[in-house]
């Protein structure tokens, strides 16, 4: 480029930064920017917190994980598997297939907004996308459940398979109620614990109900 | 408030004398002055006036003359104070914290309210006390709404157009604010001393008696059975809201007209849910009896081939029971 052969800059101004044309603004996190990163890592490391969240659930212990790091991710992967799981379950004609996964998709969305209001509402701590965190993650055993379900199905519906379906079915709706408690019920003051976990056993027996009367057509 | 905060402080209501220049035609020398015009110029952009500041340098603003300043002000001002309002506004409306002494409540408390709920008061000469509290009644109506959907499943319901959990929130939820608007209506018609709040307290543990009613006759399905729980339950439950109520009007008219009126909507409701969502598997147990369908046992969609044949017995069972 023989144009910028006369562009000369003296020596003692150290010259940095890049040559390249400059990106409109500068953050102030530069340095923990993620945009450079290969899109593998970026999923790796969101695959890997959702996974986290799931082990949390399934050995519900004291740790607050759950609750600092809260995402959505994993609460719409759940809900979205168990409404298609659910879908098809249903009488004769065929267009009670579609509201399956709509009522599925709104019962859990809107049980999970009214049950994290009113925890807010009895004077708790925690806030709006951490209990829908938390709710969401908790539908994991019942998940469970709806596979083991779907699978005893396949070998038929008679009496024994609905025993086996029951007891399945009442263990994971356990499971979620002891798992959301034990996240939930610490925020809140402690003579008000009751008033909390009965709209969460609520919530969790409605979704099991569901399960539990799923007959595939 | 609000009338006070337009009179002081940041923005007032009258045009301020200093930013208007009679000799605006020439004067540009003031540079705070001009900063300000452009800062206008950029909000009034911002707000998507048309035009205006398209063209225009900020020097030449002087040119524009009186009234393109006079405009610039008002509209100026007027932007402050809507958005003002509006920021008000969304702050009161939109703060649960308006709900939050509604839910004030130990867990003793509530289930010393439910029990009381199915004891008629005696004492109709004195205005009773009602707990203007909202967990009770909301966590009353969520329960009848799963036992409804409990019911709705079992009896095979289809519903067509819509969900079948949609249609019960709709019902419960429908009930629940309905009927306690249009109480509170006539209340307020009849002159008797209720407040909003407290009619859907009352309302919603009325609604305790339903959910006992409707979670033992989904499950045993005698005719008789729920037509004896309709009468006691729904009927102590009922007469407990009435005394209630009476106890706080005066005179005979009024006391007749709000008691006969919450009465029968009331119990209306009661029948209305049971015979809407149930009448399949009552049809069911006419058709099949014997050792091979027992009356405890979930019949829920495991049975599609029947209810065809059912359907047509399901009239005449009603019929003759009607």
């Amino acid at each position: 480029f023989p144009g910028l052969a006369d562009v000369s800059i003296s020596q003692d101004i150290p010259v940095e930064g890049e040559i390249t044309v400059p990106v409109g603004s500068h953050s102030p996190d530069e340095d923990y920017s993620t945009l450079d990163e290969p899109v593998r890592d970026t999923i790796m490391r969101d695959l890997k917190a959702v996974g986290k969240k799931f082990v949390h659930v399934m050995y519900p212990r004291k740790s607050s994980a759950l609750l600092r790091d809260w995402d959505l991710w994993g609460p719409l992967v759940l809900c979205v598997s168990l409404a298609l799981m659910l879908q098809g379950g249903s009488a004769d004609s065929k267009d009670d297939g579609g509201p399956q996964f709509a009522e599925v998709f709104v019962i859990i969305w809107f049980g999970a907004v009214v049950i994290t209001l009113n925890s807010k509402l009895l004077g708790g701590t925690i806030s709006f996308f951490q209990s829908l965190c938390v709710l969401g993650y908790c539908v994991l055993p019942l998940t469970v459940a709806m596979l083991v379900c779907r699978l005893v199905l396949l070998a038929g519906a008679g009496t024994i398979s609905f025993i086996i379906r029951l007891i399945v079915v009442v263990a994971m709706f356990g499971w979620s109620t002891l798992a959301s408690t034990a996240f939930l019920a610490d925020s809140q003051p402690p003579n008000r614990k009751a008033l909390v976990v009965y709209p969460i056993f609520l919530f969790y027996f409605v979704i099991s109900w569901m399960i539990l009367t799923f007959t595939p057509q | 408030g609000g009338f006070e905060d337009n009179m002081q402080g940041g923005g007032s209501a009258v045009i301020d004398m200093e930013n208007m220049d009679d000799t605006s035609g020439s004067s540009f020398e003031d540079m705070g002055e001009m900063h300000q015009r452009m800062k206008e110029e950029e909000e009034e952009e911002a707000e998507g006036d048309a035009g205006a500041g398209e063209e225009e340098d900020g020097e030449f603003l002087g040119m524009k003359g009186l009234r393109g300043q006079l405009g610039r002000q008002v509209a100026d001002q007027m932007w402050q104070v809507g958005k003002r309002q509006a920021s008000k506004a969304f702050s009161l409306y939109a703060n649960i914290d308006i709900l939050r002494p509604y839910f004030d409540v130990e867990p003793v408390q509530v289930r010393a309210r439910l029990l009381e709920s199915m004891i008629p008061v005696k004492m109709i000469n004195f205005p009773q006390k009602i707990a203007g509290e909202l967990y009770g009644p909301l966590m009353l109506v969520f329960t009848l709404v799963a036992i409804l959907l409990h019911g709705m499943k079992t009896s095979d319901t289809i519903i067509r157009e819509g969900t079948l959990m949609g249609t019960a929130i709709g019902t419960c939820f429908g009930y629940w604010l309905g009927v306690s608007s249009f109480m509170y209506f006539l209340a307020y018609l009849c002159n008797a001393q209720i407040t909003m709040v407290q009619m859907l307290s009352l309302l919603g543990y009325g609604l305790f008696g339903h959910c006992i009613t409707l979670f033992v006759t989904y499950n045993i399905h005698f005719h008789s059975l729920f037509y004896i729980f309709w009468l006691v339950v729904g009927g102590l439950s009922t007469l407990r809201m009435v005394a209630v109520l009476v106890s706080r009007t005066v005179g005979h008219t009024q006391r007749l007209i709000l008691c006969g009126t919450l009465a029968a909507l009331h119990m209306l409701f009661l029948l209305y849910l049971h015979f809407a969502y149930h009448k399949v598997v009552e049809g069911i147990l006419d058709t099949l009896e014997g050792p091979n369908m027992p009356p405890f046992q979930r019949v829920a969609r495991d049975v599609p081939v029947v209810s065809n044949a059912v359907l047509n017995t399901t009239a005449k069972a009603i019929a003759l029971t009607l």
